[in-house]
């Protein structure tokens, strides 16, 4: 390939590069142009006169921001809901995921115990039973809304599943043989040396609870427990977006605060911003690896 | 025999799981039967009159519901197809790309989006769309008049599709990328001695090892074909796009939350999840028999 130095190769080498150019822009412009708006005068943002760079660049955005109780208040129960969401997803993952990664020799329900987890994660009643659910059992405006229906995160399971069989055998031979039970195998062999599925399995149910505005929109009656998603979703986009009418748009985009509406989202993805590049090199090999089957 | 003592403790790490499965997936699956019901919410599913398939008979006369049903599969259909082919073309492209820094970084970056909520995504792309806002600088700028997307009836759907895409198909590449880790080089060397161009090594090489993959992902994704992406639809939405944009989710949602037709809602969805279900039986069913696909 490095003896194909001929000309048309190389032009072809740089329209590739220019292209990949253009590609990176598609996705770093809107973000990029957020951040931009966020930190601009907000008459200029209104006027529309703001696209790569801060124009008449201030922080007044942030500053509502912070001294605004109820978005505090949902980026805390955000914060909350992912501390508490991804806990209990990771230790239910694992918990699951150990006994079914054994043969159906070693345990023998497994296939039964597998087939309800993929029914679960294929079929469901829908969105009104448990609407209904949740309301009978009174968990409106609680936290515990937010984590307990999405508590196993079957798709992570299956992940760490497959991750698992793809361990040696010898290496759990070797744990038997030493008299390892089941909970010291998983907690001192199993866990430690899967850390690149765990990363994965774990930077998706982050983002999952940080991402999720739907149930904080349905369980969380006011406004003071929504999770940050929901605060957005109500105060940011429905906003702009429901009223839409070709004559009102122009008044609500004036109405509307820009710089502050693009602060709230830069705010909102900041967290995944900076999580992303720490686990981002795990995750390609995790999802690899747990996709081995034997 | 060992293998015996070890039962107990693999029940006792599957019981707190499978108890919260019982009861936020299995529990709500008999909330299906008040699709057969007159629901009232202060009733509940014990009083709530039985009215047998009126529900899905009123659904069938009600004009809306071909709009959705058609929106639905058609904004799903797109952008499976999109989803689809742009990764396997750009895992191609990228293939092609030599160096290596630059490469990790752009997939770094088309990797990101996935990551990003619909939320904050719509209002994005609110924000670009608006008639002073970047997306119409640029349309002004090639001397067009100023669309309101979000709020076009003709727009709104390719909107949706585009922005999906967008959003995945980074992601997407990650399954051929791997795909291609695996070729082997020889096949390339082999290839250049025997004087095949770089366009030739692609056309005989690249894409025909990636076809599988292309096949299991196609099959697989059959499944979708009513998922439209109540995320992205729910945030982008307005009353004036209803007629392209409305899809069963967001109906369901509308219907049972907002106007509490309990009964109507809930025989929606169980339509949906039935469809979907059998469909995804099917596509698994000739994954596993075509490509030896299995789930675990």
């Amino acid at each position: 390939m490095v003896m194909n130095r001929t000309l048309s190769a190389r032009l072809a080498q740089y329209a590739l590069v220019i292209f990949m150019i253009l590609v990176l822009l598609t996705c770093i412009i809107p973000i990029w142009h957020t951040v931009a708006v966020s930190f601009s005068h907000k008459s200029y943002a209104a006027a529309g006169m703001v696209d790569f760079w801060p124009k008449g660049f201030n922080t007044i955005a942030y500053q509502q921001i912070i001294a605004d109780p109820v978005f505090v208040n949902s980026f805390l129960v955000s914060v909350k809901r992912v501390l508490l969401g991804g806990g209990i997803n990771f230790l239910l993952a694992v918990l699951m995921a150990y006994p079914l990664s054994r043969s159906s020799q070693e345990f023998r329900f497994r296939n039964i115990y597998m087939w309800f987890l993929v029914f679960t994660m294929l079929f469901s009643g829908g969105i009104i039973p448990l609407y209904i659910l949740m309301k009978t059992l009174g968990m409106f405006n609680s936290i515990w809304a937010l984590v307990l229906p999405g508590a196993v995160p079957v798709f992570n399971v299956i992940l760490l599943v497959n991750f698992f069989r793809s361990i040696p055998k010898d290496l759990v031979e070797a744990g038997h043989m030493d008299g390892a039970g089941p909970w010291y195998m998983l907690f001192r062999v199993f866990i430690p040396i899967s850390t690149p599925a765990l990363a994965t399995i774990t930077l998706f149910s982050i983002v999952g609870h940080w991402n999720a505005f739907f149930d904080g929109l349905i369980f969380m009656r006011t406004p003071e427990h929504y999770p940050l998603q929901t605060y957005i979703q109500q105060l940011v986009v429905q906003l702009n977006t429901q009223n839409l009418d070709s004559s009102q748009v122009e008044l609500l985009s004036k109405l509307s605060n820009q710089t502050l509406n693009a602060a709230k989202l830069v705010v909102a993805m900041v967290p995944i911003l900076i999580v992303y590049p720490l686990i981002q090199r795990h995750f390609i090999h995790g999802i690899m690896l747990g996709s081995v089957k034997e | 025999m060992k293998f015996r003592a070890n039962q107990v403790h693999y029940h006792m790490m599957l019981l707190p799981g499978l108890l919260l499965l019982v009861v936020f997936s299995i529990i709500p699956m008999a909330g299906i039967v008040m699709a057969f019901q007159d629901f009232k919410i202060g009733l509940g599913i014990w009083r709530s009159p039985w009215i047998g398939l009126q529900n899905f008979k009123y659904l069938f006369e009600l004009s809306d519901s071909r709009v959705i049903f058609y929106n639905t599969i058609f904004i799903a259909v797109f952008k499976i197809i999109g989803n689809l082919f742009v990764p396997l073309t750009f895992a191609i492209l990228l293939n092609e790309l030599r160096g290596r820094i630059f490469k990790r970084f752009v997939q770094t970056v088309v990797y990101l989006p996935h990551f990003l909520s619909w939320v904050i995504l719509s209002g994005i792309i609110v924000e670009m769309t608006t008639t002073d806002g970047l997306v119409n600088q640029v349309v002004k700028a090639f001397g067009g008049e100023p669309i309101i997307f979000l709020a076009s009836n003709q727009w709104f759907p390719f909107i949706l599709i585009s922005s999906d895409v967008w959003k995945e198909f980074g992601f997407g590449t990650i399954i051929y990328l791997a795909a291609l880790t695996g070729i082997n080089p020889a096949l390339y060397e082999a290839a250049v001695i025997d004087g095949a161009s770089r366009p030739q090594q692609i056309r005989y090489i690249t894409l025909p090892l990636l076809v599988p993959t292309f096949i299991l992902l196609a099959t697989l994704s059959i499944g979708n074909v009513l998922n439209a992406g109540f995320d992205q639809v729910f945030n982008l939405y307005n009353p004036l796009v209803y007629e392209s944009g409305d899809i069963i989710d967001t109906y369901v949602y509308r219907a049972g939350l907002i106007n509490a037709q309990f009964g109507l809602a809930t025989a929606v969805g169980l339509m949906k999840s039935v469809i979907s279900f059998l469909l995804i039986i099917v596509s698994y069913t000739l994954a596993s028999r075509f490509a030896n696909y299995r789930i675990f």
